[in-house]
C-alpha cells in the first residue's frame, strides 16, 4: 500500500471528554479540540447511556458552539424603551450580578412570593430547586409541567418509577415492544440501540402513533390510532386479558395491591379508601385463615378475587373492582374501535400476542447466589415476562395523559412485566416507594429558607398548597384545586396569571432557558403581548409593566431574551462544570447506578458566566443559610467547590461518585467530600457508574438486598416493600373531595368538585380530552399534534447550520386520500383554524397519516431576526408555529372553566395535543406563513452571520494521485 | 482489498446521525472544508457526502415508511472515473476506494453526471468535486484505536445499521451479513457494480395467539377461582 499523508495534527489536538447537551439525553462525549475550536465530537464508548453511538444533534454540536447567535456579554433593557422593542444595552457581568442582587435581596427581605423562578429545559432541578428553596419562595418549578409530568406521575403514583429516565425496556431481552405515541427526542439514542437489539433478537416492534414517521417507520406492526384515545386502546386490551383469563397471578399477589380490601360503601364518606387494622395495614382476606389480615405479612394466602364483609364494613378486593371495572362492554374491542380508530380484530390479536409473549415465552434467569425477596426468603431465579413499552410526549400532552399512562402501566402489571427480566426495568435512584415522600412546601416567610422543597408529590387533599379560603399559594397555581397533583408545577401558565394579578402580582420573574416568548408557551402571539402588557398607570417615557422586572439567561438570542430587561449570558454545553446528579435525573442504565459531570472543553472569550456558577453567587451574596457561615462569610468557593463539599445529609453530596470513607480512601454512593472528585470523573470519562451485581438486578420493588443498598445511597427511605399500586387511594382522597365526602380540604367551588368528581379515579379510564368537549367538532374535525424530529431539539437548532439543511421548514401532514377529499393539493398553501386563532401553512400529503389528523414537526418556526438567523430564513417566512392555535386556557363556554388551565385536571400538564383544527385551502396569491411578526433588532454586539461557511479546524492535507498511475490506469474498465 | 459498507433497512430509523457525523468529520479532513451556503439564511445548502432519503410505499393504511441513506456506492465499474477528463478521479488499486485528488480536478462535473446515486458534490467555492472518501483519513490513522479506524458515519450510528469492512474476505462482517441477510446492490441492472450493500427488512416473527385464547370468555368475576398463593 502506498504511504499515506498525515492528515490529522494529532499533537496539536486535545481530547476531553464531556457530556452532551444537544438534547436532554445525556450522552457522553469525546470532544478533540484544536487551537480552542472543535475538531470532532464522538460518543464515548464506555458511556452507559450511549455506548459510543452519537445522533444527529450530537454530531452537530460544532454549529451549536460556533453559533452566531451566542450571547457575549450581559444585556439590559435601555431605560425610556419599551419592553420587547429590543433596545439593549451591553453591561459587564458584574453590573449586571449587582443590579440582581439588589432586587432579589428586597423580594427575599419583604415577600419572597414576589420572585417567580421557573426553568427550562435545564437538568439541575436539584441545584435550581435548591436556590428557590433557600431564597424562600414556593414559585418554582422547571419545565416539567408542559412537557412530561404525567408520565412521571403516572409511573411514580404506579409503580415507584416511570418511562424514560426513570425507567427503560430491558432491551437485552425483550420479545414484545409497544412503543406510545411520539417519542423520538426522549430517549434519543438509547431507544435507537434498543430497538436494533430487539429486532436482532427478533422481537416484534409495535408502534402506536397518528403519523408513521420516525422509529415507527421500522416498526413491525403500525398502529396509526386517533390521538387522545390511548386509553382505550390500552384498556379494551386489558378488557380481553380478563376475557381471556391471561394475567400473572402471582406478580398480582406478591407484589401488588390488587388483593388489598377496598371499603364499598358507595355515596358515603370513607367509599373507596384501602380498609385497614388498627395499626394502619391495609387488610386482604387470607383464604386460610378464613379472615381478613394485614396485608402486608409475608406468607400469608391472600384472596386474589374477594367481596363480604370485614366486620360491617362492606369489602371488595382490588381485583374484583377492577375485573368489574374492565370487563365492562364498553371496554370491548368492537367498542373501543369505535373510540380509537384501531380494528377490534387488531386489539384484539395484539393483547394475546402480548400474553403469549409474557406467559408462553417466559424467561427465567437463574441466580446461583440466590436472591432475598423483601420478606427474607432466597430465591434462585428470576421470572420474566419479556414485553415492554415505552410512551413518551404523545401520552403525556392530553388531559388524559395521566390516566393513559397509569391505563399502559396497568397492562404492564397485568402481565408482570415489572422490573423482571425482559419487561419494563426501573433506573437507579428508582423505584421509589409510592409515591416518593416529599411533599411540597406550603408556607414562605422573609429571609427563611422553605422547610420543604417546593415541589412534592401529594396523597391527599391535605398536601396541597392553598390558602384558608380554597385559594391557590403558587403563582402558577401548582397544587391548587385546578390540578391538585401538578408535581412538576404550571410554567405555561406563569405569565397569564402574573399579568392578570391571579391570584397575585409578582415583582420579577427569572428564566433560565425557557423560551416562553415563543415555543415553549402556547398562544405565543399573545404572550408576546402579555410579556408587555404595562400597567394602568404606565408613564411612557420611562414604561411600567404588569410583570416589572424579566431576568432572563440564555446562552444565545431566543426570542424570550427580546423580552427581557436584564440578560445573564449563559455559557455554551462545551463551556461549563455541570452535574447530572443521582438527587435529580442521573443518568442510570437499568443495571448501572451512575451519574455524570460536564467540564469545559472550550475557553468562552465572552463576558459570560453559567448559570450554574451565578446562582453560586447570588446565593452567597444574598446570605443563604446553606451557602454562608454565621458570621456571613462563604462557605463555598464557586459551583466546583460547592459540588465537592455540600451535602444533602452526611455523605450525600451531588456527585455520588469517588467519595471518601471513615478511612479517607475513596468509595462511592455514600462518603465524605473528596477534594479530588471533579479529577477522578474527568480522568473516567466525565462519568461515574456501579454495575448492580446480580442478584440486585429485578424485583427491586421486592428485594431485599437492592433496597439496604438503596437506602444506604439515600435513594430510598425505608426498605420495605414497594408494593405496586394499581388502586390509587390518592386518586380516591382527591374524588372523595370533590364528592362531598372526604375528612379534609374539600373544594367549595362547583367545577373544581366537578373535576375531582370526574377526572380522578382510583382506577384508570379514558375519557375525552378536555378541549375536545368544549369546542364543535364538527367545526373543528382535525386532531392536530405535534411530532418530534429526531435531529432536532425543539427550539435550540434551527440556529444550526447543519441541521437546519435538513429542515428549515415544517410542513403540515396530512393523509393523502384525506387531503385531496378536500380539495387540498400537496405543497398548497392552507389555513388552518381552532378557536384560539388560525395560521397560514404549506400542506403535504402523505399516506402514513391517521385520515382524521394533522400533524407537523415541533418548533421549527423561528421570529425574524432571532437565534442568528437573517430575515428572509425559511423558518421566519415559511415555517410555523402550531402554538398559536392552542390556548393556555381551556376554549370559553361562558363557565367557571373558562379561566381554567388547558392542562390535565390531575397534574396539570398541559394538554398541547388535544387540540382540533379545521383546515381549507388558502386563496390564490396567499402564499408564505401567516402570522408574521416584525423582526427583532440585532443585538448590540451582535456579528452578522456569514453568507458562507467554511468550517475546518486545519487546512485539508490532501491525498494526491500520482502522476503515473494517471498514465497506468486511464480507466476502471482497463484490464 | 475491496472496502464499503453494508447498510441496515430493516433498523435504519432515518435520524441523520450519520450525515451530520460525515458533515463534522469531513469539513476538517481530507477533502475538507465542506463548503455551507447560506448557512443561517434562506434555503440552506452545502456540500454533504451522504444523505439519507425518505419516502413511502403503498397506500394507507398498507403504507411503509423507508428510511435511505445514500453516499458513493465505491463501484467497481465507476464510470465517474473514466469520464474524469484530468485523472482526479481514481480507484485506488489497494483498497477500492474511490477518490478524488482535489489538486487535479477542475470542476467540470462530468462525474457527477456519470455517477448514477448522485454521490459527487460539487463545492462551488472552492471549484473542485467532493465526495465519500471511505474516511480515508482515519481508518488507516495508527493514532487512532483500531476500532476508531472505521467511517464516522458507521461508528456513530444509534442503530447500528452501517458496518464497514473488506468484500474480499468471505469471513470479514460486511460479507457475512451480506450473505445471511440477502444483502443486494443498488440498480445492479446500470452495470457499475457497487461495493456497498444494503440489506432489506427482516421478515417479522408472526405471534402465536392460540394457545392463550379461551374458547369460552369469561365474562362475570364470578367465574374466577382463587388460587392458593402466598404472599
Amino acid at each position: 500500500m502506498s504511504a499515506l499523508p498525515k492528515f490529522e495534527p494529532h499533537s496539536q489536538q486535545d481530547v476531553k471528554a464531556t457530556t452532551c447537551y444537544m438534547c436532554a439525553c445525556r450522552c457522553g462525549i469525546k470532544v478533540t479540540v484544536e487551537d480552542n475550536q472543535v475538531r470532532y465530537i464522538q460518543g464515548n464508548r464506555d458511556h452507559p447511556v450511549n455506548k459510543g453511538v452519537l445522533c444527529a444533534k450530537g454530531n452537530a454540536g460544532i454549529m451549536k458552539q460556533n453559533s452566531p447567535a451566542k450571547l457575549s456579554t450581559p444585556l439590559l433593557r435601555k431605560p425610556g424603551t419599551e419592553r420587547g422593542a429590543g433596545e439593549f444595552e451591553p453591561i459587564p457581568m458584574a453590573q449586571a450580578l449587582d443590579i440582581l442582587e439588589a432586587r432579589l435581596r428586597k423580594i427575599r427581605a419583604t415577600d419572597p412570593l414576589k420572585l417567580a423562578y421557573f426553568t427550562g429545559r435545564d437538568q439541575m432541578q436539584a441545584l435550581t430547586g435548591f436556590w428557590a428553596s433557600q431564597f424562600g419562595t414556593l414559585n418554582w418549578a422547571a419545565h416539567g409541567g408542559f412537557c412530561s409530568v404525567n408520565m412521571a406521575a403516572g409511573g411514580l403514583y404506579t409503580m415507584g418509577h416511570a418511562f424514560w429516565e426513570f425507567g427503560d425496556p430491558d432491551w437485552e431481552r425483550t420479545k414484545y415492544f409497544m412503543l406510545w405515541g411520539v417519542a423520538d427526542d426522549h430517549a434519543s439514542n438509547p431507544i435507537k440501540i434498543g430497538l436494533e437489539k430487539l429486532k436482532r433478537n427478533g422481537g416484534k416492534f409495535v408502534a402506536i402513533n397518528p403519523a408513521r414517521t420516525g422509529y415507527q417507520a421500522i416498526a413491525d406492526e403500525w398502529v396509526g390510532i386517533k390521538p387522545g384515545t390511548d386509553a382505550m386502546f390500552a384498556l379494551s386490551m386489558l378488557h380481553v386479558l380478563l376475557k381471556n383469563d391471561q394475567f400473572d397471578w402471582e406478580f398480582l399477589i406478591r407484589y401488588t395491591n390488587a388483593p388489598y380490601l377496598v371499603v364499598n360503601t358507595p355515596g358515603k364518606k370513607g367509599h373507596g379508601l384501602i380498609a385497614r387494622d388498627s395499626g394502619g395495614h391495609p387488610l386482604v382476606w387470607d383464604m386460610e385463615k378464613d379472615e381478613a389480615v394485614d396485608g402486608t405479612q409475608a406468607d400469608i394466602m391472600p384472596a386474589l378475587f374477594y367481596e363480604g364483609e370485614v366486620g360491617v364494613q362492606p369489602v371488595k378486593s382490588v381485583m374484583v373492582l377492577l375485573a368489574e371495572t374492565y370487563l365492562d362492554a364498553q371496554y370491548a374491542p368492537e367498542n373501543a374501535a369505535q373510540v380509537c380508530g384501531v380494528p377490534a380484530e387488531s386489539i384484539e390479536r395484539m393483547a394475546l400476542e402480548m400474553a403469549h409473549v409474557a406467559f408462553k415465552e417466559s424467561i427465567e434467569i437463574d441466580v446461583p447466589e440466590g436472591w432475598t425477596d423483601w420478606a427474607g426468603r432466597k430465591h434462585y431465579k428470576f421470572v420474566g415476562r419479556p414485553v415492554s413499552m415505552h410512551a413518551m410526549r404523545g401520552i403525556s400532552a392530553h388531559s388524559n395523559g395521566f390516566q393513559t399512562c397509569r391505563a399502559i402501566h396497568f397492562l404492564q402489571i397485568m402481565l408482570g412485566s415489572i422490573d423482571v427480566p425482559g419487561g419494563h426495568l426501573a433506573k437507579p435512584p428508582y423505584p421509589k416507594h409510592i409515591p416518593p415522600a416529599i411533599k411540597p412546601a406550603k408556607h414562605c416567610a422573609p429571609n427563611t429558607p422553605l422547610q420543604a422543597p417546593p415541589l412534592g408529590f401529594p396523597t391527599g387533599p391535605e398536601d396541597l398548597v392553598i390558602n384558608a379560603d380554597g385559594s391557590p399559594k403558587r403563582i402558577d397555581k401548582a397544587y391548587s384545586w385546578d390540578a391538585p397533583m401538578s408535581n412538576h408545577g404550571l410554567m405555561h401558565m406563569v405569565i397569564t396569571n402574573a399579568v392578570k394579578g391571579d391570584p397575585y402580582e409578582i415583582d420579577t420573574l427569572m428564566m433560565f432557558m425557557a423560551n416562553m416568548a415563543w415555543n415553549s408557551s402556547m398562544n405565543s402571539a399573545e404572550m408576546q403581548q402579555k410579556l408587555c402588557t404595562q400597567t394602568d398607570d404606565s408613564d411612557p417615557a420611562e414604561p411600567q409593566y404588569k410583570i416589572p422586572f424579566i431576568v432572563v439567561s440564555d446562552a444565545y438570542h431566543s426570542e424570550m431574551v427580546n423580552y427581557a430587561d436584564l440578560v445573564i449570558p449563559d455559557t455554551t454545553y462545551l463551556e461549563r462544570y455541570d452535574t447530572i446528579s443521582m438527587l435529580d435525573r442521573p443518568i442510570s442504565e437499568p443495571h448501572v447506578a451512575a451519574d455524570s459531570i460536564r467540564q469545559p472543553v472550550i475557553t468562552p472569550e465572552r463576558d459570560v458566566l453559567a448559570w450554574q456558577e451565578v446562582q453560586l453567587e447570588l446565593g452567597m451574596r444574598l446570605g443563604f443559610p446553606a451557602l454562608v457561615n454565621e458570621d456571613g462569610s462563604r462557605k463555598f468557593e464557586g459551583y466546583q467547590d460547592f459540588i465537592v463539599n455540600w451535602e444533602k445529609e452526611p455523605g450525600i453530596g451531588f456527585l455520588a461518585g469517588w467519595r471518601l470513607d471513615e478511612h479517607g480512601k475513596e468509595t462511592h454512593l455514600r462518603g465524605a467530600p473528596n477534594p479530588k472528585q471533579w479529577e477522578r470523573y474527568a480522568e473516567n470519562g466525565a462519568f461515574f457508574e456501579m454495575e448492580l451485581p446480580a442478584h440486585m438486578r429485578y424485583y427491586r420493588h421486592a428485594n431485599k438486598d437492592y433496597l439496604k443498598f438503596a437506602k444506604n445511597a439515600a435513594w430510598v427511605g425505608s426498605t420495605e416493600q414497594i408494593v405496586l399500586e394499581l388502586y390509587s387511594e390518592t386518586q380516591q382522597r382527591f374524588k372523595l373531595a370533590g364528592q362531598g365526602l372526604y375528612d379534609g380540604p374539600m373544594p367549595t367551588q362547583a367545577h373544581h368538585k366537578e373535576r375531582l368528581s370526574t377526572y380522578f379515579n382510583p382506577l384508570p379510564f379514558y375519557y375525552k380530552p378536555i378541549e375536545q368537549c368544549r369546542v364543535d367538532e364538527v367545526e373543528y374535525p382535525f386532531y392536530a399534534v405535534t411530532q418530534r424530529p429526531m435531529f432536532m431539539y425543539h427550539s435550540w437548532d434551527s440556529q444550526n447550520a447543519w441541521l437546519r439543511q435538513i429542515c428549515a421548514q415544517n410542513f403540515l401532514y396530512m393523509n393523502r386520500a384525506r387531503g385531496e377529499s378536500l380539495g387540498i393539493v400537496d405543497e398548497s398553501w392552507c389555513w388552518v383554524e381552532s378557536h384560539n386563532g388560525k395560521i397560514r401553512v404549506q400542506v403535504k400529503l402523505m399516506e402514513g397519516c391517521q385520515p382524521d389528523t394533522v400533524w407537523t414537526w415541533n418548533a421549527i418556526a423561528k421570529r425574524k431576526g432571532t437565534w442568528g438567523l437573517d430575515e428572509q430564513a425559511n423558518e421566519s417566512n415559511d415555517a410555523f408555529l402550531m402554538n398559536h392555535l392552542i390556548s393556555e386556557l381551556l376554549p370559553a363556554q361562558g363557565d367557571a372553566e373558562d379561566k381554567v388551565t388547558n392542562s390535565d385536571p390531575i397534574t396539570g400538564q398541559a394538554a398541547w395535543y388535544d387540540l382540533k383544527v379545521k383546515i381549507y385551502p388558502a386563496d390564490a396569491g396567499e402564499t408564505g406563513t401567516w402570522p408574521t411578526f416584525p423582526a427583532i433588532k440585532p443585538l448590540p454586539n451582535a456579528k452578522p452571520s456569514p453568507q458562507i461557511l467554511r468550517y475546518q479546524t486545519h487546512e485539508a492535507v490532501n491525498l494526491k494521485r500520482a502522476f503515473k498511475d494517471v498514465l497506468a490506469r486511464g480507466s476502471v474498465h482497463d484490464e | 482489498m475491496k472496502l464499503g459498507l453494508v447498510i441496515d433497512l430493516d433498523v435504519c430509523v432515518g435520524c441523520h446521525a450519520c450525515a451530520v457525523s460525515c458533515k463534522q468529520w469531513n469539513t476538517s479532513g481530507t477533502t475538507g472544508p465542506l463548503t455551507d451556503y447560506q448557512p443561517y439564511g434562506e434555503d440552506p445548502s452545502g456540500v454533504w457526502f451522504n444523505r439519507i432519503r425518505h419516502y413511502e410505499v403503498g397506500d394507507y393504511p398498507h403504507n411503509k415508511t423507508i428510511n435511505f441513506p445514500m453516499s458513493c456506492m465505491h463501484c467497481e465499474q465507476a464510470d465517474c472515473v473514466d469520464v474524469c477528463p484530468t485523472g482526479a478521479s481514481y480507484k485506488r488499486e489497494e483498497d477500492g476506494i474511490v477518490l478524488i485528488d482535489q489538486d487535479k480536478c477542475m470542476g467540470c462535473n462530468y462525474c457527477s453526471w456519470a455517477c448514477p446515486y448522485g454521490a459527487r458534490e460539487l463545492d462551488r467555492e472552492s471549484g473542485v468535486m467532493k465526495k465519500c472518501t471511505l474516511c480515508v483519513d482515519r481508518i488507516y490513522d495508527e493514532n487512532l484505536a483500531e476500532i476508531d479506524r472505521q467511517p464516522s458515519c458507521v461508528i456513530t450510528c444509534p442503530a447500528n445499521a452501517r458496518h464497514f469492512g473488506d468484500f474480499d474476505d468471505p469471513n470479514s462482517n460486511v460479507s457475512q451479513l451480506t450473505r445471511e441477510r440477502s444483502g443486494y446492490q443498488l440498480m445492479p441492472e446500470l452495470g457499475y457494480k457497487p461495493t456497498n450493500q444494503y440489506l432489506p427488512p427482516r421478515l417479522t416473527r408472526p405471534v402465536p395467539t392460540d394457545d392463550v385464547k379461551k374458547k369460552s370468555l369469561i365474562s362475570s368475576i364470578k367465574e374466577w377461582t382463587n388460587k392458593a398463593i402466598a404472599r
